[in-house]
């Protein structure tokens, strides 16, 4: 499949295979995530969305496939890894503890230090900067519990944790499944200044609506494989369904071919 | 929330308003620059579920007052009765400490009462002329190594092979009954080692309750530590101002001074009284100050470092700390190492109190009073909310209930019935602000 941007994406998965046992989750998967592009990832359920991203995020390691960053051939065999690399994932359930404020949530795991004790001062000012840089400017103070937030807020701070750290990619899984209509919004737009800075950004959703109000690019997958992808604009909603329940887009609506077949 | 009052959902990103990002970035309480705008973004905090110690202290006033007036005599606020009162909380405030490192978790440790009372035994026992007749510092810093092995192993057990805190410690609690015992059962003492005798060792460890500075020496003391903590707050606000974050205002740092410097001049003008009936008796208490160095160094361990960030962090959401790199296993072992380590500093004073160690401690029930105090004083039961001063201000509460009891002869029975009400009124108080913190959100956004 050619894509449309010029020169390597930021990310590009090539060929991957993983199995569980006797299930095949992903077989023979392209896929490219560009910089300064949000890349909808959708699926029906068992589609194979969650062990595409975890491979990336380093959580499983494919069994066979080629994994390239900025054009090198990389291997992902931990979180750590990926967070090395610059790839941070917010998962559905944000892992943010209730109970720690803002600043203590985003630096969770990697706290700063001055003379053996938490450097507060340092930690403030960097959380803000980067919450502002994200335009997140409505919440009351960072020094608020994380528990008090809302739903948006929550998802805002999630991003923002991990965005702080020179991330290049960042997925995120479902950010919209939980929230109202404002708050879905919020996080969509949060979503744009994402890409707008030059980041690559996968959303995994089932959401059309959102899908086609950020997305650059959208991939489907289908049974484990990779039913299409395609920049945004060649798709309607219509096909985008086909492309999920069936693999195909069977009606003559246009023309992105699916890349199972392959070259 | 103060813009939240006006607008229906402010929560939405808005790409122009970047330009003033730091003003809402802000606590009121921080932004504030008068005291009564500092005063009211405090109260906004209360309101919102962050109440901290205010609720307790003001049950510690009620309790005050009430047995004041219908005590014999207003007998209660007098020098020689409060400072009696301290030395029968002090131990519970200590284990109420101890047991905070497992509540934090969200554990609990039901054990501490009897591995406490071990710790005591081990060094009244080691310190005995008869037999061991060991140095005191010896003796303790054996007492709680031991107590802190006891916590290693129940830790261990508890995080590598998975077996839930409750029943680990519930079969400690049993254990070390029986290693209690036999502890006790050793040397010629029958079974109850005395801390009576000429030997300065005993005295030594007698001390530990009963045994006081100069009323110089108090002052010089209050004096010195009122000053360092001053210092560091006043350093702390200069240092957040360089950083270009906002401080509070002065005045409130002054007023905070203020209080702190008056507390410290109450608590060694009382100690300083003579509070003997015969001769003179007079000076601030050890107990005080050990109690107040376990505060200290546990409120340094829990706020200010990484490791109590983890314990925080766990006792709020295990998974988002494991995915954090948190290594969850270490930091909940060595939490119940601390536990178990600060109930032998509780159970040494248990003894000196006691003035031995007998078999008839009754450790199970000094662990139900931990678990109050630290709940009495706001550390929630649930994990992740509650500090070491909590567990103070909690054992100060039982303190009072007993003395206050003691002072109109009423029965022990009573007595058990008046902490467990307020056991039950604190438990209210920490499910409600829970519950209001999550819902006093949803109408503030």
């Amino acid at each position: 499949m050619v894509e449309a941007s010029t020169g390597e994406p930021l990310c590009r998965v090539q060929g991957i295979y993983k199995s569980f046992g006797a299930v095949q989750a992903l077989t023979d998967v392209d896929l490219d995530l560009p910089a300064g592009q949000v890349t909808a990832l959708c699926g029906d359920n068992g589609a194979g969305k969650s062990v595409l991203i975890k491979c990336i995020a380093g959580i499983h390691e494919p069994d066979r496939g080629q994994i390239y960053w900025e054009g090198r051939p990389v291997r992902i065999h931990n979180a750590h890894d990926a967070s090395a690399l610059g790839i941070e994932t917010v998962y559905q359930d944000l892992a943010l503890a209730d109970n720690l404020d803002i600043v203590q949530n985003m630096f969770l795991g990697r706290e700063r230090l001055r003379h053996r004790f938490l450097d507060e001062n340092d930690m403030e000012r960097a959380a803000s900067e980067t919450l502002a840089g994200l335009r997140v400017t409505t919440v009351r103070s960072i020094r608020q519990p994380v528990g008090s937030l809302s739903g948006g807020q929550r998802q805002s701070v999630a991003v923002a944790k991990a965005v702080m750290w020179n991330s290049k990619l960042v997925i995120m899984d479902e950010p919209t499944a939980a929230l109202g209509v404002t708050q879905t919004e919020m996080v969509l737009e949060l979503v744009r200044n994402l890409r707008d800075s030059g980041l690559g950004v996968v959303v995994i959703s089932h959401n059309l609506n959102d899908v086609f109000a950020v997305a650059d690019r959208i991939a489907v997958l289908h049974l484990g494989r990779m039913a299409v992808q395609e920049r945004a604009s060649a798709f309607d909603r219509q096909s985008v369904v086909e492309y999920m329940t069936m693999g195909t887009a069977g009606m003559a609506t246009m023309g992105p071919r699916a890349n199972g077949g392959g070259s | 929330m103060l813009e939240g009052a006006t607008e229906p959902d402010p929560t939405t990103l808005d790409p122009t308003a970047a330009p003033e990002k730091a003003a809402p970035l802000v606590p009121p309480e921080v932004v504030a620059q008068t005291l009564p705008e500092y005063l009211h973004g405090q109260w906004l905090r209360i309101k919102s579920g962050e109440s901290g110690l205010l609720p307790v202290l003001l049950a510690l006033a009620v309790i005050i007052v009430v047995f004041q007036v219908i005590s014999p005599h207003h007998v209660f606020l007098s020098a020689g009765n409060l400072v009696n009162l301290f030395q029968q909380s002090a131990f519970f405030m200590v284990f109420a400490m101890a047991e905070t490192f497992a509540l934090l978790l969200g554990d609990i440790d039901l054990s501490i009462g009897y591995v406490g009372a071990v710790g005591g035994a081990i060094g009244v026992q080691l310190v005995q002329p008869a037999t061991a007749n060991w140095p005191w510092e010896a003796a303790v810093v054996v007492a709680l190594l031991a107590c802190a092995a006891i916590g290693a192993v129940q830790g261990t057990l508890i995080t590598r092979l998975r077996l839930p805190s409750f029943i680990v410690t519930l079969a400690g609690l049993l254990i070390f009954n029986g290693v209690l015992l036999m502890i006790l059962a050793l040397g010629p003492f029958s079974g109850y080692p005395s801390l009576s005798g000429l030997s300065s060792n005993l005295h030594a460890l007698y001390d530990f309750m009963w045994g006081h500075v100069t009323p110089l020496v108090g002052w010089i003391a209050m004096v010195v530590i009122v000053g360092l903590m001053s210092l560091s707050w006043i350093l702390r606000d200069a240092r957040r101002r360089r950083s270009g974050l906002v401080a509070p205002p002065p005045a409130v740092t002054y007023l905070k001074i203020g209080l702190l410097a008056a507390a410290g001049i109450v608590v060694v003008a009382i100690c300083n009284i003579n509070r003997a009936a015969i001769g003179t008796l007079e000076g601030v208490p050890y107990s005080i100050f050990i109690v107040l160095g376990v505060l200290g160094a546990w409120t340094l361990l829990l706020q200010r470092t990484r490791y109590g960030r983890y314990v925080y962090a766990i006792g709020g959401n295990p998974e988002a700390a494991r995915r954090a790199g948190i290594n969850v296993r270490g930091v909940r072992t060595w939490a119940f190492v601390l536990c178990s380590f600060t109930a032998g500093i509780a159970g040494l004073l248990y003894a000196s109190f006691l003035g031995g160690m007998s078999n008839n401690v009754n450790g199970g029930q000094l662990v139900l009073y931990a678990v109050a105090a630290a709940v009495i004083g706001g550390t929630s039961l649930f994990g992740g909310r509650g500090k070491a001063a909590n567990g103070v201000v909690g054992g100060l509460v039982i303190g009072a209930i007993y003395n206050g009891m003691f002072l109109m002869g009423w029965d022990v029975k009573l007595q058990f019935v008046v902490t467990g009400l307020v056991l039950i009124a604190a438990v209210t108080v920490d499910s409600l602000t829970r519950r209001g913190a999550a819902t006093g959100s949803a109408g503030r956004f």
